[in-house]
């Protein structure tokens, strides 16, 4: 066996693609991808396809009304709501800012959530204020406090980046800045429980700084329980959002996002019950999607799992 | 005999008066109330190429010395000086710098391996921390480790869980060795494996000594296996050394009285001669390390045990040639020529 022969034949094999091996004998996962691929499809390629004005409500009062809650049709595929307007479209519109509002909130509310944690399980110094901050924060009733962030910041922000997207960014800042603390609470306690294993030991008498021994030992190794929280910070982050909507003080009453639909429609649910349906469904979809993307990643980047 | 009083070279690792205390706080304010001594003044030197074994039962501080020697906790007093450099006072970038001269293999080869690294990756750390070499070259010296430690290459995109303990520990081996450091602790790297395989290790270590010149401090509490290794063994008992010898002479004729207990737990594998061992049964429980007994600290269960050993601790002095003993009755009969030894010694260390 020469030399070079040896190295070009064992040359170790990138992880990712081992990763995205076992990704897909993970069935659920599969599934999940597929739905939600079709979620993001349907919300962003839909608009293009089916170009019906989600907010066009028909100025000739009586049409509006002869077009008002109709059930699903070849007009209307998902039927109308109580000002005539088309179903489809507001799903289609709705669902670009929900999916968008919880992923970026989760986003934010796991980035903090787990800087709080590695740093208060890591650094004793850091780690009574944090978890004192992480309780305060706990402590407080979350709603009120969404409400008079809200209130102060919405003009500013509305003037500075534009009505839309300052509410977009505020609601998402609002609700990951208040969703970050399970998440740190979880992971300091992994990170507690894994600074005491002899392979951080063994790190630190290799000489690795700190920084890299929370990028290289730490944060691989508390990726399941982060990647859980974040599965499910995704669909609390989309009724959070529908719950500041519905209060008035989400997005402007009529842009749809899918809880907003949601809210709408449950006043007339016994008469239209497709109304909650769709709405429901794509939030429901949605979770369960990420979720079972979630737990096959979290299979997939775990080598003891990935092996058998 | 193979000491700093006796050699000209300077010994690579010499440690004096090292002292390790976990503060205990208790209390509703958390007041400061005392320590626990894990490690209380121990002093030794390891000459180049040599292996001491550091023996003792558990909570002895065996282990606590051995990460204090690599500065893995901040040590309370006392100067451990490796290849020159002290340690102990080491600012961090310096003691950064300082990491490659020595390296440690762990006990427990399950958790001293990062689970989500390939072996690789783990072995491949420490060239990643310390060289600048490019990815082909770090390659190649994985290569090379890994058949230094007898691991085959084609396990080098393989995870840790992967393996069996033997091979887990080679794998630990193989990083503690990629710095081509001088000085190795190696903490009970023999414990949790199968008998089988601990002789394999052992024979791995001392091979690996013999060709790249190796300092090991060899941590135990295999008695056997630390025969086998060691050149010097030092017997620690609750935070000190009770004695420090030559192989030989330790296992022929242990002179501090929990040497000899500890030896004389030792199983024969001659059945003759094991049924007319005779084992020497202490009696008690090991005292709390956060309150040690006045005098010597062996005083409480030591079947010599007299008057003095009970006020005044005995000093670690040399009592033959080579031989260091912490008791009061083996300094005594040991006579004038030791004694003016043993003072050479002390001061040495109390200089430093």
């Amino acid at each position: 066996m020469t030399e070079t022969a040896a190295t070009l034949i064992e040359k170790p094999r990138s992880q990712w693609r081992d990763v995205w091996i076992q990704f897909r004998t993970h069935g659920g996962a599969l599934a999940g991808m597929v739905v939600f691929l079709t979620l993001i499809a349907f919300v962003t390629v839909g608009p293009l396809v089916w170009t019906v004005d989600p907010s066009y409500v028909n100025p000739d009062a009586a049409r509006m009304i002869m077009t008002r809650n109709k059930p699903p049709s070849l007009d209307w595929p998902l039927g109308t709501d109580q000002l005539g307007r088309d179903m489809l479209a507001r799903m289609m519109a709705g669902g670009r800012v929900s999916i968008a509002v919880g992923l970026v909130a989760m986003s934010i509310a796991i980035v903090l959530g787990t800087t709080v944690g590695v740093l208060a399980g890591l650094f004793k110094r850091l780690d009574g204020p944090l978890m004192r901050l992480t309780d305060l924060v706990l402590a407080l009733p979350l709603l009120p406090l969404l409400l008079v962030m809200v209130f102060l910041f919405r003009d500013a922000l509305g003037r500075a980046l534009g009505s839309e997207t300052g509410t977009f960014v505020l609601i998402v800042s609002a609700i990951g800045a208040t969703s970050w603390m399970q998440a740190a609470r979880i992971v300091r306690g992994e990170v507690l429980a894994l600074k005491e294993r002899e392979f951080v030991l063994a790190a630190r008498s290799i000489g690795t700084p700190p920084r890299r021994m929370i990028l290289r030992h730490i944060l691989p190794n508390v990726i399941s329980p982060v990647m859980v929280a974040a599965t499910l910070g995704i669909a609390s982050a989309i009724i959070t959002e529908s719950a500041l909507s519905f209060l008035g003080l989400g997005f402007p009453p009529d842009f749809p996002t899918w809880g907003r639909l949601l809210f709408e429609g449950v006043d007339y649910m016994q008469l239209y019950p497709e109304r909650v349906l769709w709405p429901g469904l794509a939030i429901s979809l949605t979770v369960l999607s990420v979720n079972y993307i979630g737990d096959g990643l979290r299979d997939a980047l775990d080598p003891r799992i990935r092996g058998r | 005999m193979r000491d700093a009083t006796g050699s000209a070279e300077p010994p690579l690792v010499r440690v004096r008066d090292l002292k390790m205390f976990f503060p205990v706080h208790t209390g509703v304010l958390r007041r400061h109330t005392g320590d626990v001594k894990a490690v209380d003044g121990v002093s030794f030197d390891i000459m180049e190429g040599e292996t001491l074994g550091l023996v003792g039962e558990s909570g002895c501080g065996k282990s606590t010395v051995g990460r204090a020697l690599l500065r893995l906790c901040e040590i309370t007093g006392g100067s451990v000086t490796i290849g020159g450099v002290d340690v102990a006072t080491l600012s961090p970038a310096e003691l950064r710098k300082a990491r490659p001269l020595m390296q440690m293999v762990f006990q427990d080869p399950q958790a001293s391996l990062n689970p989500r690294m390939t072996v690789a990756a783990i072995i491949g750390e420490p060239l990643d921390e310390h060289t600048t070499l490019s990815r082909d070259e770090k390659l190649a010296r994985i290569y090379e480790l890994m058949d230094a430690v007898g691991l085959n290459r084609r396990f080098a995109s393989h995870y840790p869980h992967e393996f069996s303990g033997g091979q887990r520990q080679r794998i630990g081996i193989a990083r503690a060795l990629a710095l081509n450091p001088k000085f190795i602790v190696c903490d009970e790297p023999i414990a949790a494996l199968d008998v089988s395989i601990q002789a394999q290790v052992v024979n791995l270590l001392e091979d690996l000594q013999d060709r790249l010149g190796l300092t090991y401090l060899f941590i135990s509490h295999d008695l056997s296996m630390v025969r086998h290794i060691a050149d010097r063994v030092a017997v620690m008992y609750l935070g000190q050394i009770a004695e420090l010898s030559p192989r030989e002479a330790l296992y022929a004729e242990p002179l501090h009285p929990y040497a000899k207990a500890l030896l004389s737990a030792v199983p024969e594998p001659d059945p003759d001669r094991e049924a007319t061992r005779k084992r020497i049964i202490l009696k008690g429980d090991v005292p709390s390390p956060a309150n040690p007994p006045k005098g010597c600290n062996f005083c409480t269960r030591c079947p010599e045990a007299q008057e003095r050993c009970h006020s005044t601790a005995p000093r670690l002095s040399e009592v033959a040639p080579g031989r260091f003993v912490a008791c009061h009755r083996v300094t005594e009969s040991a006579g004038a020529t030791g004694a003016t030894m043993a003072n050479e010694h002390n001061q040495m260390g109390e200089n430093e």
